[in-house]
């Protein structure tokens, strides 16, 4: 691969580390990762994802932005609130880095869609904001064996691993074989976050995305990472691979896609936004 | 035998907002039946009505999840740690 000489100074602390160099760049520059939820979580992830020079960034999100999401969703702004945004990222990436490729899908995953929308990428980032979304993307990257980085987070506490299921590892069922049920998960309310949390949290997901399309150190896969912003501690946990899983073990009971359902509330189609 | 068992954000509530507590327990069976008696409640949000583990909570001792040892049945010794760990998701908990 050819760099241009704009790309050759963009990148150019990549290229200079030896586990990155020319090589790396090239890498990165030709991968494909989706990121599902322009949130909080994927605020961080696209804006780094797009820096490091991913070339294609995909996306999906069926949400407006909205005035209480700039407190943590910094890849969104006051001038956009009423836009959609996928759109916003978007206008944010092609801003940071016109290098990248920006697919954008405005809308809900579901059964019917998830896995075709992400059947042609590399790596599959999870930045949603709720169970239902989460095992129905575990299982679609199952399906399509994609590595999946999974972050997650609640007030101040925060969960970063990543499920490669098809490598041998660990899945999210594995991990947490069901979703609660619908009358334990305690509210539809917007639940509060510390704002630099799922920046945090978002940025180590970007991280595990660039290494594995590198193929350098070592993967969170195997393991959680619990960051507790209160106290300030990072702890790590095995996550072994369940023999019983439903999904990856044995004698899987699961062989294809199916929905959870979701809280009444939470439950909306994709929002009509401004242009 | 004291070991230190940690409490996450959703149940502190019932640990008077402790995040870290010391209890008993020959194994992990007893621990949380130990835990029930000085915070009562908080069984019920991390086991079945049967007794099991929840579905959506780990329980590590150390950095170990009881469900690949010996489940409730996993012995304590003095000085382990055990940590209580939910799924969460987007400001929801399953505890």
């Amino acid at each position: 691969m050819n760099f241009t000489e704009e790309q050759i100074e963009r990148y150019s602390r990549h290229i200079i580390l030896p586990e990155v160099g020319g090589k790396g760049q090239a890498k990165l520059l030709k991968s494909k990762v989706f990121v599902l939820g322009a949130g909080g979580l994927g605020s961080p992830a696209l804006l780094y994802l797009a820096a490091a020079g991913v070339g294609t960034i995909g996306m999906a999100d069926g949400d407006c932005v909205d005035m209480s999401n700039l407190q943590r969703q910094i890849i969104h702004n006051n001038e956009r609130i009423g836009k959609s945004k996928v759109q916003s990222a978007k206008e944010s990436i092609t801003a940071l880095n016109p290098d990248v490729k920006v697919e954008a899908f405005h809308g809900r995953l579901t059964v019917d869609n998830i896995r075709e929308i992400i059947s042609g990428y590399d790596v599959v980032l999870d930045g949603s904001d709720n169970f239902p979304t989460r095992f129905l993307m575990n299982d679609a990257a199952f399906f399509e064996q994609k590595t999946l980085v999974s972050g997650s987070m609640f007030r101040f506490d925060g969960q970063v691993t990543v499920f490669k299921p098809h490598k041998g590892l660990p899945c999210y069922r594995c991990l947490y074989p069901e979703p609660p049920p619908k009358g334990l998960v305690p509210s539809c309310q917007e639940a509060g976050v510390l704002g630099a949390l799922p920046g945090v949290i978002g940025v180590l997901q970007a991280i595990e995305a660039i290494k594995e399309i590198l193929g350098i150190g070592d993967m969170l896969a195997g393991y959680l990472l619990v960051f507790d912003a209160l106290k300030m501690t990072f702890r790590k946990v095995k996550v072994r691979k369940d023999p019983e899983c439903a999904l990856c073990g044995e004698n899987p009971t699961i062989k294809e896609l199916t929905a959870y359902q979701e809280e009444a509330c939470d439950w909306k189609p994709a929002a009509k936004c401004e242009v | 035998m004291p070991v230190k068992v940690r409490i996450p954000t959703p149940l502190r509530k019932l640990t008077n907002g402790s995040d870290e507590v010391a209890a008993d327990g020959a194994n992990i069976a007893d621990l949380i039946a130990n835990l029930e008696k000085s915070y009562p409640g908080l069984r019920e949000r991390i086991c079945e009505p049967d007794g099991k583990l929840r579905r959506f909570v780990n329980l590590y001792l150390n950095d170990e999840d009881i469900r690949f040892k010996k489940n409730l049945e996993t012995e304590l010794k003095d000085n382990d740690e055990v940590s209580i760990i939910p799924a969460i998701a987007g400001g929801r908990f399953g505890l």
